[in-house]
């Protein structure tokens, strides 16, 4: 056994001599590090000799590989397959996927890399450290983790496909060796090696054991993109089929021998307990077996879902509020009000003198942006099952951090990690929320308390939406100064309400005289990633206050960014204005706003073309959007990504409001936080813009810019500035506040 | 006991009148298919067919559906072959999550046996169901797809 570095983070790994039952392995870890026969016993079948983890390649050419990701629609686990793929010239017909389970020798560290620094580009000096150092976070925190955009970017890039190439390696090594021809005469298409000269081929499959006594290669090189086979052409997802005719699993799907059903409902205020109920009211009725108490909970357990909630309806358990009993969003967005008008700040970034140049400054545009809180809604409400049982626990739920909450449930139940049998399954949605695993330790709450019997144990969408983990609310103040030639060379951003890394708040404008500063503290809401988690707050309040300084400028929204953005931003900018003819006059009634935004490593432009109805509501027509995000593996599946980030931020525009009161969310079902449906959603159009840089995000940077682009055309339209979200809060015929809010 | 016709084959539930017929469907027939999104009518995540027209199962209790025929997404699929719908929906790679589309795929069946050839219009008005992952213009290019297959 031996690891090669293939540069300063990378070692790949492969298992000589091993190889007895016709397979081959490839594996690649930023570190080496005690965990890969572990991660090898994981992954291995019966048949098949596997020497690492990651990618597998059988006798019969099937290659293998394992992502260690959720799949919640974001299609990022064909990607990553596609990725390998190529770089391994296999047959795309041979490819499958499999999630890696959850296990530490599968920690990502790209995520967390992402996350601690933000997304910036690592200065090569300091690339190997920052790798070794979020590997080392990643191990030790338990990160497992789906998000950031990470999964293509990160582990596809990063580890998978330089697995797959050395894969491809190994293959042709022993195709020479065993036609004693140079290596490099080698060629490979479609899972085949070839040797031209001696008319010699032979498939994958047939290769694989032998190319299992090789080490992988010290010098690896990756495809140049031009040489890209699958890569960048638009491939059906893996996991489709299932999600048409019903057989797609979720974890509500499950179903047991014995199984029974619990509802749960917990203190109305986040970090409230409960006092006592009485079970008697529900143990009265049909088909309830128990009532089951926790600090914060109480669950009913029936023998059918149905039965369990209609029997919780009936108890009147008794709550403590705790701390946040008093908590209101009314007070928070006051706080919030005062603290950015405040003096007390913690810097960003900095660049030149904003507060001499906004002084200065032969034009001043200032303007205060509030945005709510959010829920993330997904469509499945939390559901779990658990058993636990001869001192082992086997549980079933859907989360983005499997790893972490593999150990959180062996604790909460009282076994040993390896006495844990956790399957991930299919999310209904993530966006964010399943990043949070506090749903999944309800199964294993219950689960005690059954004898044995599996248990699942599910969430009404009221539950989930009065106990999400929130978008944070926050207030911005934005001051900009012109000079007498409309060039915006001052601007200040005081915000409230920080959670994302500093780089995120950074001004993506080329402002000499900048100051981008924030107070945190104001808002005790549990908070969560949200999709583009911190984008979404810049996305809107600086790209609505651009358009302010835009027209405070005298000038075109579009031209005037144009003026102070970098060459890949300016592409984009040019590509939605062409797409949307931006220059054209809209139909009647209608204007066009537009924004951009960078983020996750990608940019995106965006176009909304808007009217306002009898109603006084804007109605969103059409969608343009401009993407550069480097290099786009599956075109169309990332169309559908920015096409749903889209739909995701337009429904937090038009009606997206989280809002808390005595500590209690008083939003409850889709009624009262409403979604954009069929009939509100706006055409769209995608265009993906071609460039070198380095790949990007696909999942989340569709969704932090659309709500500046929606309100910039109804200023367009109307002349009303609506610097606060939702906009159904206002009537846009006048730009009146609406009293019944 | 309460009788229902499910996907063309009669089955005795032992169970309450009011029980809403989603939660008969997926605990008592282990039909999981039909989503759990809201219970509220709202989503549309349930829906199923009743007498050929959409029905937010959430929200019917199993005493109200009396003889009608129900069909739900497992109906669908014949053997290995997906309903033109289904292929549609393949083709077009609507979902995402998919957790939703079972549900959509119900509605957009039974907005085709009426309307076969439906207008923008026409889907806007019959497609009421949440898609949080947000893939309209799929599912709206999947419906004209499987109008015109």
């Amino acid at each position: 056994m031996a690891g090669f570095k293939v540069s300063r983070r990378l070692v790949l790994y492969s298992l000589g001599g091993v190889a007895a039952a016709g397979g081959l392995a490839v594996g690649i870890a930023a570190m080496p590090y005690s965990t890969l026969p572990r991660a090898r016993e994981l992954v291995g079948k019966d048949g098949e000799s596997v020497l690492r983890t990651w990618i597998r390649l059988g006798a019969d050419d099937a290659v293998t590989v394992f992502v260690p990701h959720v799949d919640f629609g974001q299609g990022s686990q064909t990607a990553v397959a596609m990725m390998v793929a190529e770089e391994m010239d296999a047959d795309w017909k041979h490819m499958r996927v499999e999630e890696a389970p959850a296990d530490a020798a599968f920690a990502n560290g790209a995520l967390v890399r992402n996350f601690l620094l933000g997304n910036v580009h690592v200065p090569q000096a300091l690339d190997g450290l920052a790798n070794f150092g979020s590997r080392r976070m990643a191990q030790n925190m338990g990160f497992q983790i789906t998000g950031g955009s990470s999964a293509v970017r990160g582990t596809g890039a990063v580890t998978l496909a330089p697995a797959g190439a050395a894969a491809r390696w190994m293959l042709r090594k022993a195709a020479a060796q065993a036609w004693g021809v140079p290596l490099e005469e080698v060629e490979t298409e479609a899972s085949v090696l070839h040797h031209r000269a001696s008319n010699r081929s032979a498939r994958y499959g047939q290769m694989a054991e032998a190319a299992a006594r090789h080490d992988p290669p010290g010098d690896l090189k990756l495809k140049e993109r031009a040489a890209y086979r699958i890569v960048g052409k638009t491939t059906p997802r893996l996991d489709l089929p299932a999600k048409v005719d019903g057989t797609a699993h979720y974890p509500h799907d499950l179903r047991l021998e014995g199984m029974l059903y619990a509802a749960a409902r917990q203190a109305p205020v986040i970090g409230g307990t409960l006092l006592d109920v009485d079970p008697a009211p529900a143990m009265a009725m049909r088909g309830v077996k128990k009532v089951v108490k926790t600090g914060d909970a109480v669950f009913v357990v029936a023998d059918n879902t149905w039965r369990a909630r209609v029997a919780l309806d009936a108890l009147e358990p008794r709550w403590n509020d705790g701390a946040n009993g008093q908590v209101s969003s009314g007070a928070i967005m006051e706080a919030m009000n005062r603290g950015v008008a405040g003096a007390e700040f913690k810097t960003d970034h900095e660049a030149g003198d904003a507060e001499t140049a906004l002084s200065g400054a032969a034009t001043k545009v200032e303007a205060l942006y509030t945005i709510p809180f959010l829920a993330h809604a997904p469509m499945a409400p939390p559901a779990m099952a658990a058993q636990i049982k001869d001192g082992a626990l086997e549980i079933w739920c859907a989360v983005q951090n499997p790893l972490g909450a593999m150990r959180e449930a062996a604790k909460r139940a009282g076994v040993k990690e390896d006495k844990v049998r956790f399957h991930n399954m299919l999310m209904g949605g993530g966006f964010g929320r399943g990043g949070f695993a506090d749903y999944a330790m309800h199964a294993v709450d219950v689960a005690k308390e059954t004898d044995g019997a599996p248990v699942q144990v599910s969430w009404t969408r009221e539950e989930d939406m009065t106990h999400d983990w929130y978008r944070q609310a926050s207030v911005a103040k934005l001051e900009g100064g012109l000079d007498a030639q409309g060039r915006l060379v001052a601007f200040r951003n005081s915000f409230s309400e920080r959670r994302d890394s500093a780089e995120v708040s950074a001004l993506q404008y080329e402002v000499p005289n900048h100051l981008i500063r924030y107070v945190n503290g104001l808002n005790p809401v549990r908070w969560g990633y949200w999709r583009s988690v911190d984008n979404t707050l810049h996305g809107f309040t600086v790209e609505c206050f651009m358009d302010e300084c835009a027209r405070a400028a005298g000038k075109d929204p579009a031209e005037f960014r144009r003026a102070h953005i970098s060459e890949r931003q300016r592409a984009v900018l040019d590509r939605v204005a062409e797409i949307s003819n931006w220059g054209s006059a809209p139909p009647e009634g209608r204007a066009r706003g537009i924004a951009l935004r960078e983020s996750f490593g990608t940019v995106v432009g965006q176009v909304a073309e808007v009217s306002v109805g009898d109603n006084g509501q804007v109605r969103v027509h059409h969608v343009w959007s401009a993407a550069d995000a480097g290099l786009v593996v599956n075109p169309g599946n990332f169309i559908s990504q920015i096409e749903g980030g889209v739909i995701f931020g337009l429904s937090a525009a038009l009606y997206g409001e989280i809002s808390v009161e005595n500590g209690r969310v008083r939003e409850q079902n889709f009624p009262d936080y409403d979604m954009v449906r069929m009939a509100e959603a706006p055409r769209q159009t995608v265009s993906i813009v071609e460039s070198a840089s380095r790949i990007g995000g696909g999942g989340e940077p569709g969704t932090p810019a659309i709500a500046a682009a929606v309100a910039n055309g109804v200023f367009a339209l109307t002349g009303h500035r609506v610097r606060e979200l939702p906009l159904r809060h206002f009537d846009l015929r006048s730009g009146a506040r609406r009293a019944s809010a | 006991m309460i009788s229902l016709t499910i996907n063309g084959a009669s089955h005795a539930l032992d169970v309450e009148e009011d029980m809403p017929l989603l939660w008969a469907l997926r605990d008592v027939l282990n039909l999981t298919g039909s989503k759990y999104g809201c219970g509220v009518g709202a989503c549309g995540a349930c829906t199923v067919l009743i007498n050929g027209q959409a029905v937010r199962s959430c929200s019917m209790p199993v005493g109200a559906v009396g003889g009608g025929r129900i069909e739900t997404i497992e109906s669908l699929k014949q053997g290995d072959t997906l309903s033109k719908v289904q292929q549609a929906w393949v083709e077009t790679q609507a979902p995402q999550c998919g957790y939703c589309q079972s549900g959509q795929i119900m509605a957009a069946t039974a907005l085709l046996r009426a309307k076969p050839r439906p207008t923008d219009a026409d889907i806007d008005a019959a497609m009421t169901n949440i898609c949080r992952c947000g893939a309209y213009e799929q599912i709206r290019a999947a419906i004209h797809r499987a109008a015109e297959a």
